[in-house]
């Protein structure tokens, strides 16, 4: 078996699955954030009653990032929604915009906070929470109901995946990160490529790559329709997660000969900066086959662009340069935004490079400008503006503005941009 | 054959790739969906992100949509996991959608919910029918038909989404068979 169907056969009680079965499995934890966990919190009391109690509250973490810096009224409500069945059922795991414990982008935070074991098997009300296969686990995305369901009987009936392995070896080049990685297997297989499998991913190029890295990875898989994505956990998780939590956990490993629906092999030793160009993830271009494009706004940030590492990355290009066009920095998480004054290039903050660099004011942590959301929000787009972000969604109207464009790509390519104001290779800087 | 099982009316045509964005832009998902007032207001945005130049969707003066089935290419529904997409659309008073493949979560969500049949199609119906055109679908017998003309599209059945389907959705389903009680 696939790593895949093992963990979903242990969380089944059985000792064998094969895709296409449809089980019952045991969650381990249920993530929801400010925008589905109100209307998750509904369809809850309404199919359990109003006076129901969760399957286990040690297994429900609520995160709100979405809608936190904003005046609208309902997103305002929605997050004392939140507090309130936080306080009525006592649930531990809740990271309250407005207090210390406030983190910021669910999927960045889950990890950080020791919430992502491997082995386990996570559920959350938003697609991107395929990020937690970085570390081991089958982790998901589902809707409102589904996860209604679960806060009332702890299990979930789902099909078990195919598989498709990613075998990626070589040297990862300078100016090249994990986002360049996998825009360029999105743009090879296309915005359906995975729909319904489980993208596994391996090779000397995954072993070498951080924890964070890996989570830029997984957490695109959705982006090829994929169910899950997911990355065997070795050494380095192991210190990860250990450091962050002492909860046990149990690794589990593809075996040798698992059966897989396909299997890709990638040398990326030679690979060139990746972007994807307007309106869908997999429209994949070279760097240098848009460069020159103008570009209005830069935007570094997000879940998977928004990242200490992805930081480190814009500000080695940053440094004793300044920006030539409107330039975001958002970090993902509380974590991150201290990290900024903590970690150093030559001595220098990155915050320091940024602002000497002359980006706009770091914004505080949320999902910001990479949603849209209400009028107000932080980098959302109003009008015609032409965007290169370290999201990673390009859809018409993801930002905001239905008229603007969106070019994704990795935080040296948003870097070098930002300092030139159009498209740029970060070999060229 | 029972009234329920037959989807009538005219069609909205949309091509592949329709993601959450144009069924339903972020800016409207501070509503929740089990509000009724709310559930109301989003049917009333359904396919809102759609650019200028689309026929309005939820043209009806109480917010709801003439249209009772909408017809996609490939992929509908890809991106985000939000449920107020397959809701926005049931909430507006469609029924049907008729694509030729489903993202995962958005075709998990309409089962899950109830709120639409999330339907397959064996050829590409998108080239088949423009906004406005009459269909009928019968969801037992599985076929769309055109009704200008009379033709006839067969479309995939449900298989092993098929006894939640008919139950009604997730919640349903677990009481038939016993998951939950009540």
């Amino acid at each position: 078996m696939t790593i895949t169907e093992k963990i979903l056969a242990k969380g089944a009680g059985v000792n064998v699955v094969n895709p296409g079965d449809n089980i019952w499995v045991n969650v381990d934890v249920l993530l929801t954030h400010d925008v589905c966990g109100p209307g998750t919190i509904g369809i809850f009391k309404r199919e359990f009653g109003a006076d129901a109690k969760v399957f286990d509250r040690e297994k429900i973490v609520i995160i709100p990032d979405h809608y936190i810096y904003t005046a609208d009224e309902k997103a305002r409500r929605n997050v004392d929604t939140l507090r309130d069945f936080v306080a009525e059922q006592g649930l531990p795991y809740f990271y309250d915009p407005g207090t210390d414990s406030y983190c910021g982008v669910c999927h960045v935070a889950l990890p950080e906070l020791g919430h992502v074991r491997p082995g386990e098997i996570i559920f959350g009300t938003d697609s991107h929470t395929c990020t937690a296969g970085a570390l081991g686990a089958f982790s998901t995305g589902i809707g409102n109901t589904d996860a209604g369901f679960i806060m009332g009987v702890g299990k979930l009936l789902i099909k078990v995946p195919e598989t498709l392995r990613f075998v990626l070896d070589g040297v990862v080049p300078e100016y090249i990160s994990a986002k360049d990685l996998i825009l360029n297997i999105i743009g090879d297989i296309g915005v359906d490529g995975a729909t319904y499998c489980a993208m596994e991913f391996s090779g000397t190029t995954i072993d070498a790559l951080s924890i964070e890295e890996r989570c830029t990875i997984c957490n695109m898989a959705i982006e090829a329709g994929a169910k899950n994505g997911i990355i065997a956990a070795d050494e380095k998780t192991f210190e990860y997660v250990k450091a962050r939590t002492d909860k046990p956990f149990y690794p589990l490993y593809s075996d040798a000969d698992a059966k897989v629906k396909a299997e890709y092999h990638y040398d990326v030793s030679q690979l060139e900066p990746i972007v994807a160009k307007p309106h869908l993830p997999d429209n994949k271009a070279l760097v240098r086959e848009c460069s020159g494009i103008k570009v209005d706004q830069v935007y570094i940030g997000s879940c998977t662009g928004g990242k200490l590492e992805d930081f480190y990355m814009a500000a080695k290009i940053m440094q004793g340069r300044e920006v030539g066009v409107r330039t975001l920095i958002v970090p993902a998480t509380r974590y991150v935004e201290k990290g900024l004054d903590t970690t150093k290039i030559n001595g220098q903050s990155l915050r320091s490079i940024f602002e000497e660099a002359g980006v706009e004011p770091i914004a505080p942590p949320s999902c910001a400008g990479c949603l849209g959301g209400p009028s107000d929000t932080f980098g959302r787009t109003h009008g015609e503006e032409v965007v290169l972000s370290t999201t990673n969604r390009n859809f018409v109207g993801r930002m905001g503005s239905k008229k603007s464009q969106i070019y994704l790509a990795s935080p040296y390519t948003a870097a070098a941009t930002a300092i030139k104001g159009y498209i740029t290779d970060p070999r060229d800087i | 054959m029972s009234q329920k099982n037959m989807i009538k009316g005219p069609v909205y045509v949309l091509q592949d790739n329709i993601d959450t964005d144009l069924l339903i832009p972020a800016c409207y998902l501070n509503l929740v969906p089990t509000i009724p007032e709310e559930y109301r207001k989003l049917g009333s945005y359904a396919l809102a992100g759609l650019p200028e130049g689309f026929t309005k969707f939820a043209s009806n003066s109480d917010g709801t949509t003439p249209y009772p089935i909408v017809i996609g290419g490939r992929n509908f529904g890809c991106g985000s996991s939000r449920e107020h997409a397959p809701i926005a659309l049931g909430a507006a008073g469609t029924k049907a959608v008729v694509a030729e493949s489903y993202a995962r979560i958005f075709f998990r969500n309409s089962v899950a919910t109830g709120e639409i049949y999330p339907l397959e199609s064996n050829e590409r119906l998108c080239d088949c029918f423009k906004t406005g055109d009459e269909a009928e679908i019968d969801i037992i017998g599985n076929t769309i038909t055109r009704v200008s003309d009379g033709k006839v599209f067969t479309l995939k059945p449900a298989g092993a989404v098929a006894p939640v389907i008919e139950a009604g959705g997730m919640f349903a389903y677990a009481r038939e068979i016993g998951m939950i009680k009540g």
